[in-house]
């Protein structure tokens, strides 16, 4: 009994290390940021009212809750600005997935089927960009596809293209550059999934009649499709709150949210609506943090 | 025991070793034909110019240790490896050309290779429908091989829902289903506990024998293949070194390597000294003058192994008997107990010869009271007849 106590304690407290991290670092900032979606624009400092002031009693805080409203929300759905941001954002975060899904499968199932030895190689290939940091990575790609850059020179001088094309400033440069920045975060679930699995079931499928092809789409596919999902989520949630480089690289035509937010916050000096749109980018992705947790989950009770 | 005379009709027990031939079928020109098969990975040979031969309706083992090869062999019939020498012949048709999956072979994975997305009857269907059967056959099947292993009510399970058992049915029924020309069995029991195990040992006889189909088993459990298989194949270091029936395996090996790894045995070196009547007197280090039965003629001189079965030493309490007190007790080694192991159903006694040597003899306990046995540092005659003793060329 006494040890028992004695293990349980400090496994007690470790417990409540995550719970702790949440609170701290997500639920009370979100509280802030709530309260500012809910109050309104001024020229003060800080520049929204009502501040909640605790040293001027009961009666004068209850007249601060009065104040607030929904209205900067009421904001997000009556002007389009917001909403083709929205749009744009779950746009480009699905396009860039099914892109990201289609270059980095093949990789990650290429690396699984590597000899043991070059495997480790592989992975540490797929990882080395984060060395560099990526503002950086995405500033050498402003000077690759820039009007004099490396691409348009390799075009002109392969006599490709008779003058340069314009490749910065498009959808293009932005999903290129997305692509570039995710695709680590897609091989390596879907590396971990497909180095798992069993050869001898390829062979089962083989043996049972299917040619390489049908043994892929009935056994290999099917089974990887927790890496899939896991993967897709893990491009996709952040991709969709992405600033920097639709920011760097996308034209000024449509933003995505994150730049709206950004656009509110620090040129239009409008915490408020800001707010309101974080808070709303926040709900937008709940729905597919949840689906991530079911499926990993899912994957979990599966491997016992 | 004292006082007992076992009489041993000799002539009896050869006519029976030699008519255990297996129930071959009528037709000689076999269904699979091996025919100086190589393997190498690296410079390692896995399978050494290797040829055998399988009758239709046969339940062959390979029986051999660990990396003999046996796998790679069987990995080879389904298509997984392909030979670097040598042919096999299904049906008299080079196989070699053909992919794996278009062989009329299936394989039963040792580890079943069950697929996990799937439900027990869809792992079973799987075969059928990649075949391009009808849907309404598909079901009739699948109805057919769940009842046949026994596998009702479980249709909708997926693997991970299922004992070791069971899985290793689905396995079964999913590699049966395509009712293959031969079906290879790698390991088929290896994950069964011992009970469950020898029970399903039966049902793969009784199975195979009710579905007339030909099946190779690989196996590295001598109890196993001894219990299954029509022949045994025993395999080491990538070549076949005796291929027989169980009982031929065991009371006629063909070399010292055989005889040790196929069950237990007692091993004297020696040389022949002489050859008179079938009998051979072999002069040994370790226990003297043997005379053993042999028809094969071997000169004076040459070197050979006598080896005697455990269970074909028995013990005497007495000190040297003499010819006329047993004619068949022509071998008689004398010695004292050093170490009694008792088994339950036999009781294996360590003799140390005077000199120095240890002869094992394995005794079946068949009272129940301890009335025949032999203690530890007790003198004893340990003998057998000419007749059980099998000479091998070293």
């Amino acid at each position: 009994m006494s040890t028992r106590r004695i293990f349980a304690q400090p496994a007690r407290y470790a417990a409540i290390a995550p719970y702790l991290w949440m609170v701290l670092f997500f639920l009370v900032p979100f509280g802030f940021v709530l309260k500012i979606s809910l109050s309104q624009t001024a020229i003060a400092q800080p520049p929204y009212v009502p501040v909640f002031d605790f040293s001027e009693g009961w009666i004068a805080i209850k007249a601060a809750f009065a104040q607030l409203s929904f209205d900067n929300f009421r904001l997000l759905i009556s002007d389009s600005l917001y909403i083709s941001s929205y749009l744009r954002s779950v746009v480009v975060a699905v396009t860039s997935t099914l892109i990201l899904l289609l270059i980095g499968y093949p990789i990650a199932y290429g690396m699984a089927r590597l000899p043991q030895r070059w495997q480790p190689i592989a992975m540490m290939l797929v990882i080395v960009p984060f060395w560099t940091s990526f503002l950086i990575r995405i500033y050498a790609w402003i000077n690759i596809l820039q009007h004099d850059g490396l691409l348009n020179k390799i075009l002109l001088a392969l006599h490709l293209v008779s003058s340069p094309v314009v490749w910065l400033s498009t959808d293009s440069a932005m999903y290129l550059g997305i692509v570039y920045s995710y695709l680590p975060f897609m091989i390596l679930p879907l590396y971990a999934t497909l180095s798992k699995m069993d050869p001898s079931l390829l062979e089962a499928a083989s043996d049972l009649g299917s040619s390489p092809l049908q043994a892929f789409w009935l056994v290999t596919f099917p089974l990887s499709l927790p890496g899939v999902g896991a993967g897709a989520l893990l491009c996709f949630i952040p991709i969709i709150g992405e600033f920097v480089i639709p920011d760097l690289l996308a034209g000024s035509g449509s933003m995505m949210i994150g730049q709206t937010l950004w656009l509110e916050f620090f040129t239009n000096k409008d915490w408020p609506v800001a707010a309101a749109a974080a808070v709303a980018l926040l709900v937008l992705l709940v729905p597919p943090l949840l689906l991530y947790d079911r499926l990993q989950r899912r994957t979990l009770e599966g491997a016992k | 025991m004292s006082g007992q005379s076992p009489e041993i009709d000799t002539a009896k027990i050869n006519t029976a070793v030699a008519q255990a031939t297996p129930m071959a079928p009528a037709d000689d020109t076999p269904l699979l034909r091996i025919e100086g098969v190589s393997k190498k990975f690296g410079s390692f040979r896995a399978v050494d110019r290797l040829s055998l031969d399988i009758k239709a309706g046969e339940f062959f083992a390979l029986l051999g240790p660990s990396g003999c090869g046996k796998t790679t062999l069987l990995r080879m019939l389904a298509g997984f490896e392909t030979p670097d020498e040598g042919r096999v012949l299904l049906g008299g048709r080079d196989i070699a050309p053909v992919l794996p999956h278009e062989r009329p072979v299936n394989m039963m994975f040792q580890n079943y290779a069950l697929f996990p997305h799937l439900s027990v009857r869809d792992n079973i269907a799987f075969g059928l429908k990649r075949a391009g059967m009808a849907r309404a056959a598909i079901d009739t099947r699948v109805g057919e091989m769940v009842a046949l292993v026994k596998l009702d009510g479980l249709e909708k399970r997926r693997p991970d829902q299922l004992s070791g058992g069971q899985k290793q049915r689905v396995a079964l029924a999913r590699s049966l289903a395509r009712r293959p020309k031969v079906l290879l069995l790698d390991e088929p029991l290896a994950a069964l506990d011992k009970k469950l195990r020898e029970s399903t040992q039966l049902e793969l006889m009784e199975l195979q024998r009710r579905l007339g189909m030909t099946f190779i088993v690989v196996t590295h459990d001598q109890e196993e293949a001894m219990t299954m298989a029509n022949r045994i194949g025993v395999m080491d270091a990538g070549r076949l070194e005796q291929v027989a029936t169980p009982r031929d395996l065991y009371e006629a090996p063909a070399s010292r390597w055989v005889a040790e790894f196929v069950g237990d045995v007692n091993l004297f070196d020696g040389e022949v000294t002489s050859h008179a009547h079938h009998r051979l007197t072999i002069a040994t280090g370790d226990a003297g003058n043997i005379v053993v039965a042999e028809h094969r003629q071997m000169a004076t001189g040459t070197a050979v192994s006598v080896a005697i079965r455990p269970e074909k030493v028995k013990l005497w309490h007495q000190g040297p008997a003499s010819d006329a007190g047993n004619p068949q007790a022509v071998n008689r080694l004398a010695g004292v107990v050093a170490d009694v192991s008792y088994l339950g159903g036999s009781t294996v006694y360590k003799v140390k010869l005077d000199s120095g040597a240890v002869v094992r003899s394995s005794m079946a306990n068949t009272t129940r009271l301890d009335i025949h046995s032999y203690g530890v540092g007790q003198r004893v005659v340990a003998w057998f007849t000419p007749d059980d003793g099998v000479v091998l060329e070293r």
